[in-house]
């Protein structure tokens, strides 16, 4: 249900225009809706199919809720989805709670906030005409024109000074750089520019750009196309790191990062892409973490494919007997020192799983900030996180290489003996 | 008059606006040396890179940009500043670390900007302001406005040159790369580390290019005019570069004990305010009239330094979006 009114709350469907099958162009009448102020005609955004009508006429439904489905040519995807946003620009469809996996979801927040925002752009590496090299956005090109979605030359470096100049010029760039291990050939405009700008104008200029990354390992993919490179980043002030774990969080973060005034870089999980989840369309405000299972015995901290590894383990150690809390970071920075700290004052013993290399990583981060505000509370704390070696090719070396959930309940199971 | 006219050696088409550009480049040249004084008095600190020498450069260039266009430039960045309009008395407060200063003293030498004036920034890293100007024209093409990337010769030899130029020519952003080429990157001529001319590695890529003298501000100011042209209607990025020659060393602790001997005296003798004294002066401008530009800008800039050196410190003060 799009919001076709300020204050509407829900509304009803006085007429459908189309029926299922139906074809419609851009700006041809769909429904008629009564909302709480008028009877309003609503308009397709775009070309499409309208696929099943969810809510009939008479029918009401609340704020977001899908009220149709559509297919728009071959990819067919949910109404609310698609971005059919009605007469009211600055409130794009979400849908009512769904079931996506985990690209799609990122490829909603991208296609809502380009339809949301006229000055969010988006450009990288095939990621227009192609679609992208995970798939994760195809359409986009098609839907916004080659001025705001569009290819660009193998050109790190070009490609982050383009983000950095097009944020302090008024745009909202979202960039891709393909593999987060490319980030290095980008880290002199983001380290030297883009972080630095607010600063150096007395917060008078905003730097709004997001940096959408695919990071990690599991995919065999090497050392030079696997790592996970957020503790490069994340000792330069000024940069924001997005790190969900979840469909919902990558929507939802996704649109917090584009929304938010300065950069913001965003870590896509190559192995979270086809994880399936429910989505509801919320922003999630960067900066908060989740608790995702609630126990008793000892807090695992953790992010992106460890949120997964932590509640396989958390579900063998049950059988055990040991409660485990799970709490997922969402955000390295901002970091949510609230919700760690009162985790581990109720369990009194915290392990914080990182992929990553164990020396300089992130985990250490939330141990500093165990000890700082919950030491009182602290019988047990380690980390667990990846040997300070390069990730290896084959896959039984790079199986044990990564902490899966063996490792983690066992390593549990050992020091909880 | 047209400027196709004045290089064929006519008169300069319009005196006034020329002895305004003499100010501004006196005004360049005064406030350097004024910068090295005070920081040879330890009221300027770290480091500085002066512009004394490629007056003509930025000054020409800045007399055809237009409201809607932008400027990134170099650490050596006071000559640009001053030529987009930047207030000198801020600028100077920046180099002492005052309150009063462009950027409230956060800024230094370095990194100053002032997108009011239309310079998006000075960036520290070899090659930085080509991206910026890159990014910048992504957002200015929805205007018809044009970006202006300042850079030495030692930034041909940067990936940030070579990748952003193609990124421009592909997107056909409006793009003016000024490649500021005076003879040195840091402490090593430019020759020495660079292969083959730098105009053809424009060329390269299809972009306009074209040697102008720097300094000459006529000749730097036809050049602008063509290669902005070029750029604002859509065509692509366009690509100059400026001979020229600083008559300090690379920063201030250099002495540029690296030059032959005699090179100095002899780019001394085509100092671009000599050169353009020396035009206005032979098609009738008065001398007594450019004696009274340059004794009113020394008299400015002793003032500027007085408020300057009177001027507060910031407050520390904690920027509550750095928070971890």
């Amino acid at each position: 249900m799009p919001k076709l009114s300020d204050s509407m709350e829900e509304a009803t469907i006085t007429r459908w225009l189309k029926e299922p099958g139906e074809q419609f162009a851009r700006g041809e009448p769909l429904a008629e809706i009564d909302t709480d102020k008028a009877t309003i005609v609503y308009e397709a955004e775009f070309d499409g199919v309208l696929g099943s009508i969810l809510v009939p006429e008479g029918g009401t439904a609340r704020l977001g809720e899908p009220i149709a489905t559509i297919g728009a040519g071959a990819a067919a995807t949910s109404a609310a989805a698609a971005g059919m946003a009605a007469s009211v620009p600055a409130a794009p469809v979400t849908g009512g709670t769904r079931t996506i996996d985990f690209r799609t979801a990122i490829r909603e927040a991208l296609d809502e906030e380009l339809e949301r925002d006229d000055r969010v752009i988006f450009f990288g590496e095939d990621v227009a005409i192609a679609g992208g090299v995970f798939a994760v956005t195809p359409g986009l090109y098609e839907k916004y024109g080659e001025e705001r979605v569009f290819d660009t030359p193998i050109s790190e470096l070009a490609l982050a000074g383009a983000a950095f100049g097009s944020a302090v010029s008024g745009l909202r760039p979202v960039i891709e750089i393909m593999f987060g291990d490319f980030l290095t050939l980008a880290m002199d405009s983001l380290v030297n520019q883009a972080s630095k700008y607010w600063f150096l104008t007395q917060e008078q200029v905003p730097v709004p750009i997001v940096i959408r990354s695919v990071v990690g390992a599991g995919g065999r993919f090497g050392a030079i196309h696997s790592q996970m490179p957020a503790s490069w980043l994340l000792g330069v002030p000024g940069i924001k790191i997005a790190c969900p774990a979840t469909p919902a969080d990558a929507k939802g973060l996704l649109k917090a990062a584009i929304r938010d005034d300065n950069p913001v870089l965003f870590f896509e999980h190559k192995r979270l892409y086809a994880l399936e989840g429910d989505v509801d369309g919320e922003v999630v405000p960067l900066g908060s973490a989740k608790l995702v299972r609630e126990g008793g015995d000892l807090t695992l901290v953790t992010a992106m494919k460890g949120v997964h590894d932590a509640l396989a383990a958390a579900d063998e150690l049950a059988g055990d007997g040991i409660d485990v809390e799970v709490v997922d970071l969402r955000t390295l920075r901002p970091l949510d020192r609230a919700t760690i700290a009162a985790s581990v004052e109720k369990t009194s013993r915290v392990v914080v799983v990182e992929e990553g290399p164990v020396t300089g990583g992130w985990a250490g981060e939330v141990l500093a900030v165990v000890v700082e505000d919950a030491l009182g509370s602290v019988d047990d704390a380690w980390r667990i996180a990846t040997a300070d070696a390069p990730i290896p090719y084959s896959p039984p070396l790079e199986d044990a290489f990564l902490p899966g959930p063996e490792r983690i309940a066992g390593e549990i199971r050992g020091r909880l003996a | 008059m047209s400027q196709a006219a004045e290089l064929a050696g006519a008169r300069l088409e319009d005196h006034d606006l020329y002895v305004g550009l003499y100010r501004r480049m006196v005004l360049i040249r005064g406030f350097e040396d004024l910068v090295q004084s005070l920081f040879l008095k330890g009221d300027v600190y770290g480091t500085t890179h002066l512009y004394s020498g490629q007056e003509a450069v930025a000054t020409g260039f800045a007399s055809v940009l237009e409201e809607r266009d932008r400027a990134c430039a170099t650490y050596r960045g006071h000559g640009h500043a001053l030529a987009l309009g930047v207030d000198p008395q801020k600028l100077l407060d920046e180099m002492l670390g005052r309150a009063t200063g462009i950027n409230g003293g956060r800024a230094g030498s370095m990194n100053v900007n002032s997108p009011a004036d239309r310079l998006i920034g000075c960036f520290g890293i070899v090659g930085g302001s080509i991206a910026a100007a890159t990014g910048v024209a992504l957002a200015l093409r929805r205007t018809g406005g044009v970006a202006v990337a300042y850079f030495g010769d030692g930034a041909v030899n940067q990936g940030y040159f070579f990748e952003c130029l193609n990124f421009c020519q592909v997107l056909k952003l409006p793009v003016v790369f000024v490649c500021e080429n005076n003879g040195y990157g840091e402490y090593t001529p430019f020759e020495v580390v660079t292969a083959g001319p730098i105009r053809a590695r424009a060329e390269a890529m299809q972009a306009p290019a074209e040697t102008v003298d720097g300094m000459s501000v006529w000749e730097v100011r036809a050049a602008a005019a063509r290669a902005v042209a070029h750029a604002r209607a859509g065509a692509g990025p366009a690509f100059v570069e400026a001979i020229t020659y600083r008559f300090v060393g690379h920063s201030r602790s250099d002495p540029g004990r690296y030059r032959p001997e005699g090179e100095l005296d002899r780019w001394r003798r085509r100092d671009p305010l000599v050169v353009l004294r020396g035009r206005l002066e032979s098609e009738g401008v008065a001398g007594g009239r450019l004696d009274e530009v340059e004794r009113g800008v020394a008299q400015e800039l002793e003032a500027m330094r007085e408020r300057g050196l009177a001027a507060p410190w910031p407050e520390p003060a904690p920027s509550p979006e750095f928070a971890p």
